[in-house]
């Protein structure tokens, strides 16, 4: 058998502490040993990473593959391909598809499809609550034996709190973390944009930031009372980075995660009704920007993710009020952290970053992914800190082309990814 | 635009006053009851040689005639050749313009294009008895079949050349000059 | 007549717009209020222009504006409202207006309830689209008749104190009238419950208060929105009688109001919730003139922009 070797890089493994110089070396779809060079042997494929780093495979737990049932907005296989791009070894499926991922078989399509179509490893997230309607529990129990690695109710909140006090109560018995996207419904009310100077002036209905603090309180409170892991999903809210320190300082059982656009744009960026701009939870004020950015910095906000969120064209060519929320994420996440949170605000080091999608993604859901250790998955990221680049959506393996990063100049970036001992994705 | 051009003037501020005042008495001549006639003037300049010239009558008359302004740039026929919309400005009239003769004061007579327009204009107020016009150069390449009946001064151009009228009144200038602009062909020595 | 020219093919908003483009409006619509005046009130400026009337949002009172100011320009003119369009048959707006560019109109006016349906037309098209109110975000020509009727009757707008009262959250009247006044330098207060008149509004640069007697006797101009309790509204105010005791401009309150002070409301009133009905029909209400005024502000932008530059004619 041949080996596959990332020679000369920069060994940067968080979970497992490493970080030296060295060649990881892949055989048989396993890291068989990483420290120095080897000997070259017949058969070797060896790719040169002098300058780079060698990481772990990154881990993107927040990710819309849109299928079943949503497949002209992207599938498995362009999902995964996007994501190889972007320099990701595993993604985190979520389940408001159609139908929702709220039942055993339905995991079992999805595993299925993956294994034939996706080019990165693919974990599910199964529902919550029925239909994601927020009104029963869905079968936690089964979907775990089935193999979910998380429950949430994305895109969707449960607003009933004792139903999601049963939910979390019940998740525990199988020790899988609840997701949730924060918003209380009723402070939200049909708000499309921040509540701000900018949905004053645009005549838009706003989005209190309130509507996502709210319901991070009542998530705080349950993983206090309940002693279980929940991890808050796409922060965008000054108050919501407060809430999630004081908690922390106490030991609660919380997380949170952020997404790129929260700090690439604000509300500013809605000026002229861009419906590229259109997200939930909102783009908001430059306070909030800070206020995440301290959030990364002193370790509040752990995990970052890309709530890629594919939509056809046309979907998102109406009027602002009709248009569907989200944008795309996996191919320009990295490259958007790298810039704005290393380079430009030095908020943290690129060992941080990778922290941020390896070690602290796999210890939250249990993963067996996330490290470089010898008798590891096959799965790392070779990334090019300074590499300056400039992002061609036209190019992107996406079915969809709803990003507003077109054309942006980035610092950093994923060169090679590599799954299962094999590159599935090269610059 | 910086292509050569020279200036040739053609009326000074002398003559541009006798060129007023003969006007002013050949509409005297002409109209037996000045109480019915209206000098009207087109802006821009039309309306202060339309103010000159009533105030003309007015020093001989010992009363000046009804005084107008009517902006023609909403009736020009060019509205979808000629991009940005001409500026418009408000016009008024005496009131009303039946039984009126209306003298129509313009400084430069060309295509004949402008006074096509303002004709058009002052029908929407009503029926004139007469409409006549007064002109302070007349510089000929007519488009259509309108002809003053009042005029300063008669040349003869080529449509290269352009007709400068600078007031002291209106214009940065110290004395009123009518220049002709011609394009220089012929490079400077 | 000045230099200044008007180059855009649409007029979408104020917010954009410079004090000397709004004067540039102002003044034509000067020039087109007197052909109003005269025994023929038509001049042949858009002869052979199409318009159409797109109000997806149904108004009665805008359109016919709207209409006769087309008319008086001597354009032909094509209602289509939005019970009547193919938008019921679930067309896009976007090929709804692509389908109207294509019979190769001039101009479309637009009234949507979507913020920022003027603009996403405008982007698209090649055709003037001018906004005749588009959600909550702007009805630019609104606001420019009641600057004109400021001017007309009080000289000038600068230094001027226009109060604004109501509903100022949900009012796409109220946000083109902040920007119009405050660019040309009147100063505006707004005046409402907390909850329809957030202090978030001091940052485009007026004053808020809660406090209608306050500001009653320094007004120069005192604007009326008018009020509903709908369910949009249900949880933001009460109801219409505490709103008129606080708010409303009753014969009491119109009294301790400057003899010179402009009484302003665009329509259509509620008589006896934002102003008494005496107070409407006496004579510091402009109210008529207003609508008069609105008429020759509409000939003034469809004049403008059906004549400013387009990037081609037609696709």
């Amino acid at each position: 058998m041949s080996r596959f070797i990332l020679a000369n890089g920069r060994i940067l493994d968080p979970a497992s502490g490493v970080d030296r110089m060295g060649s990881v070396v892949f055989k048989n779809g396993v890291i068989t040993s990483l420290g120095d060079t080897p000997e070259h042997q017949d058969g070797d494929e060896t790719v040169d990473c002098t300058g780079k780093i060698i990481a772990p495979g990154f881990i993107d737990l927040h990710v819309h593959l849109r299928e079943p049932g949503q497949s002209a907005k992207e599938t498995i296989e362009t999902g995964t391909a996007a994501a190889a791009a972007g320099g990701f070894t595993t993604v985190v499926c979520m389940p408001n598809t159609t139908p929702a991922i709220d039942s055993t078989s339905t995991v079992a399509w999805i595993k299925e499809r993956a294994a034939e179509k996706a080019c990165v490893n693919v974990r599910v997230a199964g529902a919550l609550s029925k239909g994601i309607a927020g009104e029963e529990l869905a079968p936690l129990g089964s979907m775990a034996k089935a193999g979910v690695v998380a429950f949430t109710d994305d895109g969707h909140c449960i607003q009933n709190h004792e139903l999601m006090r049963r939910a979390v109560e019940y998740a525990r018995m199988f020790d899988i973390a609840v997701m949730d996207h924060c918003q209380d419904y009723h402070l939200v009310g049909n708000g499309m944009m921040h509540e701000g100077h900018w949905s004053t002036v645009l005549g838009l209905p706003g989005w209190s930031a309130m509507g996502e603090e709210l319901i991070v309180l009542r998530n705080i409170l349950l993983a206090e009372n309940l002693d279980h892991r929940i991890h808050c999903q796409h922060l965008s809210a000054a108050g919501s980075v407060q809430r999630l320190r004081e908690a922390k300082a106490r030991g609660v059982k919380i997380s949170g995660e952020l997404c790129p656009h929260h700090i690439a744009l604000t509300d500013e960026a809605l000026a002229g009704f861009d419906t590229l701009c259109k997200m939930n939870p909102p783009l908001r004020a430059e306070a909030d920007v800070a206020a995440l950015i301290e959030g990364v910095a002193d370790g509040t906000i752990e995990i970052l993710a890309s709530d890629h969120a594919p939509h056809c064209g046309f979907e998102k060519e109406v009027e602002f009020s009709l248009a569907p929320f989200g944008i795309l994420g996996l191919e320009t996440e990295i490259g958007l952290f790298s810039t704005l949170l290393v380079h430009r605000h030095k908020a943290i080091d690129f060992a941080k970053l990778i922290e941020m999608y390896t070690a602290a993604p796999a210890r939250l859901l249990k993963l067996d992914r996330g490290t470089l250790a010898v008798g590891a998955a096959g799965d790392a990221t070779v990334l090019d800190p300074d590499l300056e680049w400039t992002y061609d959506l036209t190019q992107s393996p996406s079915r969809s082309r709803n990003s507003p990063f077109h054309g942006w100049e980035l610092k950093g970036r994923a060169v090679r990814t590599v799954v299962g001992g094999r590159t599935v994705w090269a610059l | 635009m910086n292509s050569p051009v020279s200036l040739v003037p053609l009326l000074d501020a002398h003559a541009i006053e006798k060129a007023v005042r003969r006007i002013a008495a050949e509409i005297v001549e002409n109209h037996r009851d000045l109480s019915r006639v209206a000098i009207v003037g087109i802006p821009t300049r039309g309306v202060q040689l339309a103010e000159r010239v009533a105030a003309a009558i007015g020093d001989t008359e010992g009363s000046s005639p009804a005084f107008g302004v009517i902006d023609a740039a909403m009736h020009r026929d060019d509205f979808s050749r000629r991009s940005p919309a001409a500026p418009v400005g408000v016009s008024r009239l005496p009131l009303p313009i039946e039984g009126k003769a209306v003298v129509l004061v313009d400084d430069v007579l060309y295509t004949g294009r402008t006074i096509r327009a303002a004709l058009d204009a002052l029908s929407s107020y009503g029926r004139p008895d007469k409409v006549e016009l007064a002109a302070l150069v007349d510089r000929g390449l007519r488009e259509l079949p309108i002809q003053p009946d009042y005029v300063g001064k008669i040349i003869t151009t080529t449509p290269g050349e352009r007709i400068r009228v600078r007031l002291s009144a209106l214009d940065p200038v110290e004395e009123d000059t009518v220049w002709l602009v011609r394009p220089r062909t012929e490079m400077p020595s | 007549m000045s230099e200044r020219q008007w180059t855009r093919k649409d007029l979408t908003g104020l917010r954009d717009l410079s004090a000397e483009e709004i004067t540039l409006l102002l003044d034509t619509a000067a020039a087109f209020k007197e052909v109003g005046s005269r025994e023929i009130k038509k001049v042949p400026a858009l002869r052979g222009k199409t318009l159409v009337n797109f109000f997806v949002e149904p108004s009665t009172r805008t359109r016919i504006s709207f209409e006769l100011a087309a008319a008086r320009l001597s354009a032909d003119v094509m209602n289509i409202s939005g019970s009547s369009s193919s938008l019921t048959k679930g067309e896009t707006l976007k090929d709804t207006a692509l389908n109207l560019q294509a019979l190769h109109c001039d101009g479309i006016v637009i009234r949507h309830s979507a913020a920022g349906a003027a603009l996403f037309l405008a982007q698209r098209l090649n055709v003037s689209v001018i906004n005749a109110g588009d959600g909550a975000h702007e009805h630019p020509t609104q606001a420019l008749l009641d600057v004109f009727t400021i001017r007309e009757k009080l000289g000038s707008v600068a230094g001027k104190h226009v109060v604004i009262v109501g509903d100022i959250l949900f009012s796409r009247v109220a946000r083109s009238n902040i920007w119009a006044l405050t660019k040309l330098g009147a100063r505006v207060t707004l005046v409402g419950p907390s909850t329809l008149v957030p202090d978030r509004f001091r940052q485009a640069g007026v004053e808020v208060s809660r406090d209608l007697d306050a500001v009653l006797a320094d007004a120069d101009v005192i604007n009326l929105l008018r009020i509903q309790h709908e369910r949009q509204q249900k949880q933001y105010f009460p109801g219409l009688g505490e709103y008129t005791s606080l708010f409303g401009l009753t014969k009491p309150r119109a009294d301790r109001l400057k003899s010179d002070c402009l009484i302003m409301h665009p329509g259509p009133i509620n008589r006896g919730v934002e102003i008494d009905s005496e107070v409407a029909d006496s004579p510091r209400s402009v109210i008529l003139e207003q609508v008069t005024n609105g008429l020759a502000v509409r000939m003034a932008v469809l004049y403008l922009c059906l004549g400013a530059p387009h990037a081609s004619h037609y696709s």
